[in-house]
């Protein structure tokens, strides 16, 4: 890899060590995709759940912000995803006391690094978006992709170590979807019914991510008449992620880089699948369970935006959720205390919900608190967590949020 | 017969050797694995309920989230890390994790790794040289 002057000296060692650390990692990455060279990016979004560290992973950290201060300061801008545990609700959940350990230590070494902790998936829609054609390093697959692809900004799927990296270099190694190279579609698709709610973009993006046989492929999207809203984007790409492990999807006259279908292909466009809305309900079937047991309501990954938590304020107004049943909503710090002061949050908990601030569910131990709570069936609006929950020894099931909703107040799936 | 070396991308990693475990489905840490046990959990994947440690997991692609960029260094700090990893394509998060826990993976072989490759067959990785040797132990 090519490395300028700046670089071969931070190589050297001459900005202290952590720093120096993190560009033979992100050497070490570079020459893995054949990377020319590092892009200088502007801002950062870590995952750093405790659930993924573990103890390696806090001690890490620990080691990190115990060099002086000039040495461990982050260089950029660098944004936290969600944490393992909300301190106000981990009892409730009957998460474990040495989780909660481990959480309180990655927080106090990623504030000595200068991370900001903004513990959300959705930094996209609430903190600062990207703009079109600007270098950045994201981690969450939800994240990457919406900013890759509704934004036109550019980033890899970037793990916890290799954003930690580019905080501290300010750089990332150039291979991937920082190139226009790799941004060109590689498989179409027709949207031939427009999916009604948040659930049914998910399924849609479930759907076209099944296709994908790799990180590599770009899937172009046509038929969409009239911008899908942000959320439904939200849904849409986190589930398309998720399932397909892609992060970037091109829509013909809704995202930036793909003003016509032309536009994005090398060539003639290739022939299209086409989805219905018999796809979309066959892949609702998909997750049907045999019986209408019903153990927990999950609203999350991503986390709720304000007019998603303001929907579901609306639909468990005056409401109780079924003794039987536990209904859980994630959101970002900042969205609860709108939330709070908005008084969508008292209408969530009026009714027996949990509203849960700083967290997703996959990523507090899912499957442990499951098991402490004796939750097996699950019923979600995220076609995500329905995806990521099945390899947790949840059976989950997908389904609109008002279903969800009406599910949780008859204490069996409706 | 003699040894078979197959060749891939210059990967990450040590050399090590041992037997393979082989499916031609995807991998995550995150949504395939249950990391306490150390067996695969998904139900659906080809080897549910699966051992995987002391193995060179030869699977097909990388799928899943960002998580495994943290959990290879956080499963081989408990010693509930397969031995090494062979995929037909990598994805970044594989390769981050790799060079984070200094995990040996290779990826790109000339051919389908998962149908060169048979499951119990005695391999040698070898990262640096992008190669695996398939030993002939007739």
């Amino acid at each position: 890899m090519k490395l300028t002057e700046h670089e071969e000296a931070v190589l050297a060692g001459e900005m202290g060590v952590p720093r120096q650390r993190a560009l033979q990692h992100q050497i070490k990455v570079g020459r893995f995709f054949d990377a020319a060279d590092l892009v200088e990016i502007a801002h950062v979004h870590i995952m750093a759940d405790t659930e993924s560290l573990g103890e390696a992973g806090v001690a890490f950290l620990e080691e990190i912000a115990a060099y002086p201060e000039a040495d461990r300061r982050t260089l950029v801008p660098t944004v936290t995803d969600p944490r393992g545990a909300d301190f106000n609700a981990y009892k409730r959940l009957k998460q474990q006391e040495d989780w909660i350990g481990l959480e309180r230590r990655t927080i106090d070494a990623f504030q000595a690094l200068d991370v900001l902790m903004t513990d959300t998936c959705i930094n996209y829609q609430i903190v600062i978006p990207p703009v079109l054609g600007e270098h950045v390093a994201f981690g969450d697959t939800g994240s990457s992709i919406y900013t890759n692809s509704v934004l036109g900004a550019r980033t890899n799927f970037e793990g916890g170590p290799s954003a930690l990296a580019a905080a501290l270099t300010g750089r990332t190694p150039r291979y991937g979807f920082h190139l226009d190279a790799c941004r060109r579609g590689t498989a179409h698709f027709v949207l031939a019914d427009r999916p009604r709610d948040w659930a049914d973009w998910g399924a849609a993006g479930g759907i076209i991510g099944r296709e994908m046989s790799s990180y590599w492929h770009v899937p172009v999207i046509d038929g969409v008449e009239g911008a899908p809203t942000s959320d439904e984007l939200k849904h849409f790409g986190a589930a398309l992620a998720s399932f397909g492990s892609t992060p970037l999807f091109h829509m013909v006259g809704v995202t930036p880089e793909a003003p016509t279908l032309q536009s994005v292909f090398d060539g003639a466009a290739p022939e299209p699948m086409r989805i219905t809305r018999a796809d979309i309900d066959a892949f609702y079937e998909s997750y049907r369970p045999a019986d209408d047991t019903l153990d927990v309501v999950v609203f999350a990954a991503p986390q709720l935006s304000l007019f998603e938590l303001q929907k579901l304020g609306h639909l468990l107004d005056g409401r109780k959720v079924h003794a039987k049943t536990t209904l859980l909503a994630a959101t970002a710090p900042d969205i609860k205390k709108s939330a709070d002061r908005m008084g969508i949050t008292g209408k969530i908990e009026a009714a027996g919900g949990v509203l849960l601030e700083g967290v997703c569910f996959y990523q507090m131990h899912a499957r442990e608190i499951g098991e402490a709570n004796g939750w097996r069936r699950l019923m979600s609006n995220s076609a995500k967590i329905v995806n990521i929950l099945g390899g947790y020894g949840y059976e989950p099931m997908l389904a609109p949020m008002e279903q969800c909703v009406e599910s949780a107040v008859a204490g069996r799936i409706v | 017969m003699a040894d078979t070396i197959i060749k891939g991308h210059v990967g990450i990693g040590p050399t090590v050797s041992g037997p393979a475990l082989v499916a031609h489905d995807n991998f995550s840490a995150r949504y395939d694995l249950d990391r306490i046990a150390g067996v695969f959990s998904r139900p659906g994947h080809k080897l549910f309920g699966e051992s995987y440690l002391g193995k060179v997991l030869v699977l097909n692609i990388a799928k899943g989230g960002v998580a495994t960029a943290w959990m290879l260094h956080e499963m081989a700090d408990r010693d509930r890390a397969p031995l090494a990893l062979l995929l037909n394509y990598a994805n970044p998060i594989m390769a981050q994790g790799a060079a984070h826990a200094d995990f040996p993976l290779i990826d790109r072989f000339e051919s389908d790794i998962t149908a060169v490759i048979r499951n119990g067959d005695r391999v040698t990785v070898d990262p640096a040289a992008g190669t695996v040797t398939v030993h002939d132990v007739g």
